[in-house]
């Protein structure tokens, strides 16, 4: 150690892994010979992916119906005829009547759909006012710039909920009717309506003002619903815990869409004799139509669907993975071929050295 | 500039590059209106930029602040006030009278005014300003001669009047004007009174002269071309593609506003009743809104131009030439040298030289000369331990008379007459030793040769110690032969002592004979010989005549001619050249009769620094054209270049010398040119002069160009330094504008290294100005070859790859922001969150490539310096081409569709993708395109990665995890600060879709597969030198056809689950590891079998 210590150089550098670039390192190749199984075990794999997502989405049932009012197109057309596209308009009724032959297995998820409307737009997304949703008693009065032209109502007052997004909230109701037998009466389907936002939104986001004196009326005394409101945000609903800004139908609608076609969770159908799904018979349902989309070539859409561990009918995943498996197959067998050829080549080459 | 303006300079100077400058008007623009980004998202990462940069220009700034001090801060000593003053260099002011001693270096430009020499003469060495080693004399005005005093010289009254500094060395006009006893002395003063600023004192206890030149205004400072900013060419491609996506960006803004107001021209798009404008966005200008809104596409695309491309690229470049100064390979152990990286922007030009221009002393030679070998009228011998020995078949070595030969140093009387009464034969041994003793003396006296003596304090002191030793001899000479010759002499013991009064004096045996001078003819390009003739002390006259064996054979008229032929070719196959001849003529009979009693020739041997030869060699294999630049004679230099190897013997050899008018020159080349059109099959070496240089670029540029351009090795003779380096500028500017590289290891070198786009100084024996101003440094010529194609070719891989990267994995940010924007009216309404944004490039995907762009090594740097054609893989900025540039461009817009597109189909209808049926929103939507390219990018990355160390795993699959915990960490909390919750609980959400997780595995792969099957089809079908290499050293066979990832000790991996694991990047695509033959000694002692960390191999 002395001798090989006063040997070393005062300018010498350290003789290390790192130093001299030589750290212990696995270092692969992307060749024919190797790669070739990887392509054949990928496109294996993805095929039985593919083929076991898409007869799981095949499994999944849909039922919708459009009911934007379009002339010859049920009976909502009168409901939209009566509107004459103004905003907001009168209250309609008008449904849709359907059979089912046999069970709609459950759960079963009911839907609204909307296309056309671009809850992404920038200039609509802006447009709303987080500090006021989550209850702060400083801000329910002084809504933030964003919200504007819905910041302030016509005669001063602001606006709670503010904004855009707030003002243009769904506002059809739908209610489920089922028929066991012909001549029997119409017996309501109990819609289960709570749990369709996410729960970090209604639980922690989306709070409401203090109360004053155990009345939220107070609370919100001094402002204005948002102009295409019918009645203040305090009665949303009769449920006190389902009231005001942490109002389910309201949350839904304030987590905006990312493309014009999208869909909003409205009830899941789970409860009483309707657990295992809709039985076999005539199911009717009714429809508030107040909501104007025809004015921006929008449309309407009630969807009834069951849903996967997965998720809803999405057969585009399971026919991009055997897609994709195919073709690795399909190269992978390209890859053989040239590998075959090659390694042919290279022994003449070898043989020639 | 101070401490306390570095920060407004530094700025000033960044905001100059032309992508900060753009980022800085992007930041101005988002605080003036209303974009889609907050200003942060351009704000952050421009000042860690900005910091990052300034850091480190701090610190380089910081260590040439040191150096510059060693410098300016060595002592000299000035005569103020009546005495000597100790001060510093930098505090010369011109007219301080500055005292310098012995082997001391001048600081400024100083005229000589006395020394200790009542003639006022001193010798000066020039080695390290023009390469020349002989002394030169220098002489003061007689009327300063005398003042060798202190108090004398602080009497003085004088004016100095010179001309404006100029660069030329030879030059000096000026007079001086000495008051002495109320009388006005003028004398003129010329280039033998000025002492040049980086000369040496020798021979001279010490001087005083007077400062003109100091600082920048010395000739030294003068031929050191003004250092400008060296840019490689990588950084030049660099900004043309920057260029290229700046179009890209305001094409991609201009079409954006256009379709945002072709939407907008129908009231159901542009205001439908649930989002009304306000009163002040419809009143707004229309020109306005137009402008404000290609603005907003602005800064919404920006992004599409990487931010942090310039401080990566810094920060590798100044982290990665560490590893120069660390390798132990460019240690040299003799004169405890590492390699010094004072530049570190060019480490990836060392990947793209074309051309290397070396100078030869110092930098190929070990700047000395060695006897070896010599023939004496017909006989050959060699020395050995100060003895001749003759060598091979001779008549007298038969006849046993080797030990007088041998002896012949230490000859006596007594041995004489010994030999005389023993030997049969007694007047051919006296004739023997006659002719060694004559060869000898010839030797001695046929050269320029002067002389240093260690005791004595110079010539004329005293008289002549009749036992001086030869080792106390220090000789300086023009050039090492003469030096060598005479040494090699002395070593016999016929010792040159010097010349005093035209006499030269020569000690033979121990007793000095004195030879009165009578002419020296010097030697000349005309004649290529010199000759002195002398008179013995015994009244006779002799002519000696020393030369190139082509000036003298054909001279010859008698003498052992056809003997000595054979002996200098035998001697041309070892590594020798020049030759000695003496002839004498003995008192004239008769008029004109002349007699030629002996022939004698000698070769020599340079000796060179070891390697040379192979080094030489493995540029050329490389494709690298060497060109040797030297200040020496014609004839050493081709010697020279012989014997490295930069000529063949195989060439043909085209000279362009001694060219007197433009005619003549052009006429020349006009024949060269032909000579190398008839023999083009053959290689050809050209050798000029720099005189015929000056002709050839003068006039006749092109002509001259096009012959060098085909001569595979190039030799330029007595070149100036300021020449040297107007060559490579005319190699710089030729047509292909290849990248030029100079070593060299004198301050004469140091035009041409600053001039080249490379320069690398030798750290030798002839100071460090070559080293101190060059870009790299290093001990040895040998070097440069681990230097270039190990190191070049690493970092050039390293960075080329780098910057192709960084556009692409802008291309897959900033496009699927672009195709958003078609299915949401154009509005600006940005896909991902601002804090994504910000740390995408910054965070997210950095620190893979950084690492990648320190350590990879994607072949063996054994096998790179052992092959060196792979070179050729990367010549020519070959991975930076416009075709390399668009098939990573197009990889960036295909990844950016799938993402995209991809994603849109998941969500396109609509469905749930929750198991509860909970919707997702927009934000999730952008987050899931978000997560895909985060992933996708830093497998590409792993993709290109040939050399996995446990630093590149860890930053890696670092990289992915902790993007997943920042998006845990960031979605879920509600952090008080921000002005909107827009991802409170999103990433949870998408993290909870099990129809998420199979979109991020079928996006990945579908975005990595297509390169995939490029890289193995182009490795398959048209393989580089480099990729085949690779191949020959994986082992053979491949021993696990049915596994993915095989590792040494592990199960094959059948399981589906894992196979996916591998996919998505948890084990990178496959290959059996490297099992290093046990019977190598160099993988045993220099590499070890990789080890994955249990984590690894637990994903198998």
């Amino acid at each position: 150690m002395t001798w090989s210590a006063s040997a070393r150089g005062a300018q010498q550098p350290d003789n290390t892994a790192f130093t001299q670039q030589r750290l212990p390192a696995w270092q692969p190749l992307l060749s024919a010979g190797i790669t070739l199984p990887l392509f054949f075990c990928a496109g294996l794999a993805f095929i039985g992916l593919g083929l076991g997502l898409f007869y799981s989405s095949n499994g999944i049932q849909e039922l919708e119906y459009d009911y934007t009012g379009n002339p010859g197109t049920g009976n909502c057309s009168v409901c939209a005829a009566k509107g004459q596209d103004r905003a907001p308009p009168p209250s309609c009724q008008c449904s849709w009547s359907f059979t089912l032959p046999e069970l709609f297995p459950g759960p079963v998820y009911l839907y609204y759909e909307l296309s056309n409307f671009y809850q992404n737009n920038r200039r609509y997304g802006v447009s709303r006012d987080d500090a006021q949703l989550s209850g702060l008693a400083s801000a329910l009065r002084h809504p933030a710039n964003e919200c504007a032209p819905y910041q302030f109502s016509s005669d001063g007052l602001p606006i709670a909920p503010c904004g855009a997004i707030a003002n243009s909230l769904f506002n059809d109701s739908f209610s489920l009717w089922h028929q066991r037998q012909p001549a029997d009466p119409f017996v309501e389907v109990p819609l289960d309506r709570t749990a369709i936002a996410w729960w970090t939104d209604y639980h922690v986001k989306f709070r409401n003002p203090p109360l004053v004196n155990g009345s939220l009326a107070l609370a919100f005394k001094g402002t204005a619903p948002p102009p295409n409101w019918h009645r203040p945000v305090y009665e949303l609903s009769p449920d006190p815990n389902n009231t005001g800004f942490i109002n389910q139908d309201f949350v839904v609608w304030m987590r905006t869409a990312a493309l014009p076609t999208f869909r909003k969770l409205y009830a899941r159908i789970r409860q009483g004799n309707y657990s295992a799904g809709l039985p076999r018979g005539t199911y009717r349902v009714n429809i508030t139509y107040n909501y104007p989309v025809r004015a921006f070539g929008g449309h309407k859409l009630i969807i009834l669907s069951n849903i996967s561990w997965m998720g809803g009918k999405n057969p585009f995943l399971g026919i991009a993975y055997l897609v994709v498996g195919s073709l690795c197959i399909l190269m992978g067998f390209v890859m053989l071929v040239v590998y075959i050829r090659y390694q042919d080549q290279d022994d003449d080459d070898n043989d020639d050295e | 500039y101070t401490v306390w303006n570095f920060v407004p300079k530094n700025l000033f100077e960044q905001f100059r590059r032309v992508a900060n400058f753009y980022f800085l008007i992007i930041f101005l623009v988002q605080l003036m209106i209303d974009t889609p980004t907050s200003p942060i998202t351009s704000g952050l990462p421009l000042f860690f930029v900005i910091t990052v940069t300034a850091i480190k220009q701090g610190y380089e700034d910081w260590l040439r602040h040191n150096s510059d001090n060693e410098v300016n801060g060595a002592p000299v000593y000035v005569v103020r006030s009546g005495g000597l003053v100790k001060t510093r260099s930098k505090n010369i002011r011109v007219g301080d009278i500055v005292r310098i001693a012995k082997d001391e270096i001048f600081p400024a430009d100083l005229v000589l005014l006395s020394s200790d020499r009542l003639d006022g003469s001193c010798h000066v060495t020039t080695a390290s300003l023009d390469g020349e080693t002989n002394l030169k004399t220098h002489v003061s005005v007689p009327e300063t001669a005398v003042l060798q005093t202190v108090a004398n010289l602080d009497s003085l009254i004088a004016v100095i009047e010179c001309q404006q500094p100029e660069a030329d060395l030879y030059r000096f006009m000026g007079r001086m004007i000495i008051t002495q006893q109320m009388e006005e002395i003028v004398r003129p003063l010329g280039p033998e009174s000025l002492l040049l600023r980086g000369a040496r004192l020798k021979n001279t206890k010490e001087i005083f002269g007077v400062a003109v030149y100091t600082g920048m205004e010395t000739k030294m400072a003068l031929n050191y071309k003004s250092k400008s900013q060296k840019r490689s060419a990588v950084e030049k491609s660099m900004n043309t593609f920057l260029i290229i996506y700046l179009i890209i960006l305001i094409s991609e803004a201009i079409i954006s506003t256009i379709l945002k107001y072709t939407w907008q021209a129908e009231e159901k798009w542009d205001e439908p009743w649930y989002n009304q404008k306000t009163e002040h966005q419809r009143n707004s200008s229309k020109i306005l809104r137009f402008i404000s809104d290609f603005l907003a596409f602005l800064v919404l695309y920006n992004f599409i131009i990487p931010i942090s491309l310039y401080v990566t690229v810094e920060m590798q470049k100044f982290l990665g030439s560490f590893f120069i100064g660390w390798d132990l390979d460019l240690y040299h152990e003799e004169s405890d040298q590492k390699a010094q990286v004072n530049t570190s922007d060019l480490n990836e030009e060392l990947g793209q030289v074309e051309y290397v221009f070396t100078d030869k002393t110092g930098t190929l030679t070990e700047n000395e000369m060695q006897f070896r070998e010599c023939s004496i009228n017909g006989l050959k011998y060699q020395e050995i331990n100060g003895k001749l020995v003759p060598e091979g078949p001779s008549p007298d070595s038969a006849e046993g008379n080797d030990p007088y030969l041998g002896s012949l140093s230490h000859l006596s009387s007594s041995a004489h007459l010994t030999a005389t009464s023993l030997r049969t034969s007694p007047e051919s041994e006296t004739e023997l030793i006659k002719e060694h003793d004559l060869f000898f003396k010839a030797v001695s006296l046929c050269h320029t040769v002067q002389i240093s003596n260690v005791q004595t304090d110079g010539i004329g002191d005293g008289p002549w110690q009749p036992n001086l030793a030869p080792t106390q001899l220090e000789y300086y000479a023009s050039s090492p032969d003469e030096k060598a010759l005479v040494e090699a002499a002395a070593r016999a013991g016929i010792i040159f002592i010097g010349i005093s009064e035209e006499t030269m004096e020569v000690k033979v045996l121990g007793r000095v004979e004195r030879y009165k001078l009578l002419h020296i003819l010097e030697f000349d390009s005309d004649r290529r010989r010199m000759s002195v003739i002398v008179q013995a002390p015994s009244g006779e006259k002799l002519l000696f005549a020393k030369g190139a064996e082509s000036s003298i054979l054909p001279k010859c008229i008698g003498g052992e001619i056809a003997k000595t032929r054979i002996h200098v070719d035998e001697f041309a196959l070892v590594k020798t050249s020049l030759c000695l001849y003496e002839r004498s003529r003995v008192r004239q009979l008769h008029r004109d009769k002349t007699i030629v009693l002996t022939t004698n020739f000698v070769p020599f041997i340079f000796r060179l620094q070891d390697k040379v030869r192979e080094t030489i060699e493995a540029l050329r294999m490389a494709g690298i054209k060497v060109w040797v630049l030297t200040g020496d004679k014609h004839e050493t230099a081709v010697s020279v270049s012989l014997s490295c190897g930069h000529f063949h013997r195989t060439m043909n050899i085209l000279e362009l010398i001694n060219q007197k008018s433009d005619s003549g020159c052009a006429e020349q080349l006009r024949q060269l040119a032909r000579r190398i059109t008839e023999d083009h099959v053959i290689q050809h070496g050209l050798v000029v002069d720099g005189t015929s240089l000056s002709l050839a670029l003068r006039e006749h540029e092109k002509l001259f160009m096009e012959v060098c351009r085909n001569c595979s090795a190039v030799l330029c003779c007595r070149m100036a330094p300021l020449q040297k380096a107007k060559v490579i500028r005319l190699i710089k500017i030729s047509p292909e504008k290849p990248i030029t590289l100079a070593v060299g290891d004198g301050a004469n070198d140091v035009s041409m290294i600053q001039e080249a786009h490379v320069g690398i100084g030798i750290m030798g024996k002839e100071g460090r100005q070559a080293a101190r101003n060059s870009d790299y440094a290093v001990a040895r010529f040998k070097f440069l070859s681990k230097l270039l194609f190990v190191h070049g070719h690493f970092y050039y891989i390293r960075i080329a790859t780098l910057v192709q990267y960084f556009f692409y994995k802008n291309v897959c940010f900033i496009t699927p922001q672009f195709l958003y924007q078609f299915y949401c009216l154009f509005s600006q309404q940005t896909l991902y969150d601002s804090v994504y944004l910000t740390l995408y490039n910054i965070c997210f995907t950095s620190l893979p490539v950084l690492i990648y762009s320190l350590l990879e090594q994607h072949i063996d740097p054994h096998v790179l310096q052992s092959k060196p054609t792979l070179y050729r893989d990367i010549s020519k900025n070959r991975l930076l081409s416009m075709k390399a540039f668009l098939y990573w461009t197009v990889l960036g817009f295909s990844h950016a569709f799938i993402f995209f597109f991809g994603s849109y189909f998941l969500i396109g209808k609509d469905t749930s993708l929750l198991g509860n049926g909970q919707m997702f929103g927009n934000w999730t939507f952008g987050t899931l395109v978000f997560t895909v390219m985060v992933i996708t990018v830093t497998v590409k990355m792993a993709l290109e990665t040939h050399f996995w160390t446990w630093i590149n795993h860890l930053v890696t699959w670092g990289s992915i995890i902790f993007y997943f915990i920042f998006s845990l960490f960031y979605g879920g909390i509600l952090w008080p600060f921000l002005g909107s919750q827009n991802m409170y609980s999103v990433f949870i959400q998408l993290l909870s879709s099990g129809s998420a997780w199979f979109a991020i595995l079928l996006m990945v792969v579908s975005c990595l597969f297509v390169d995939v099957v490029k890289k193995v089809f182009d490795r398959q079908l048209h393989p580089t030198s480099t990729q085949k290499a690779q191949l020959a050293e994986a082992p053979s066979g491949v021993k696990c056809l049915d596994s993915i990832c095989c590792f040494p000790g592990e199960t094959p991996c059948a399981s589906v689950g894992r196979v996916l694991d591998r996919v998505i990047g948890r084990c990178s695509p496959n290959h059996i590891s490297r099992l290093w033959s046990a019977s190598d000694p160099f993988y045993t002692n220099d590499r070890s079998i990789l080890t994955l960390s249990p984590m690894d191999s637990s994903t198998c």
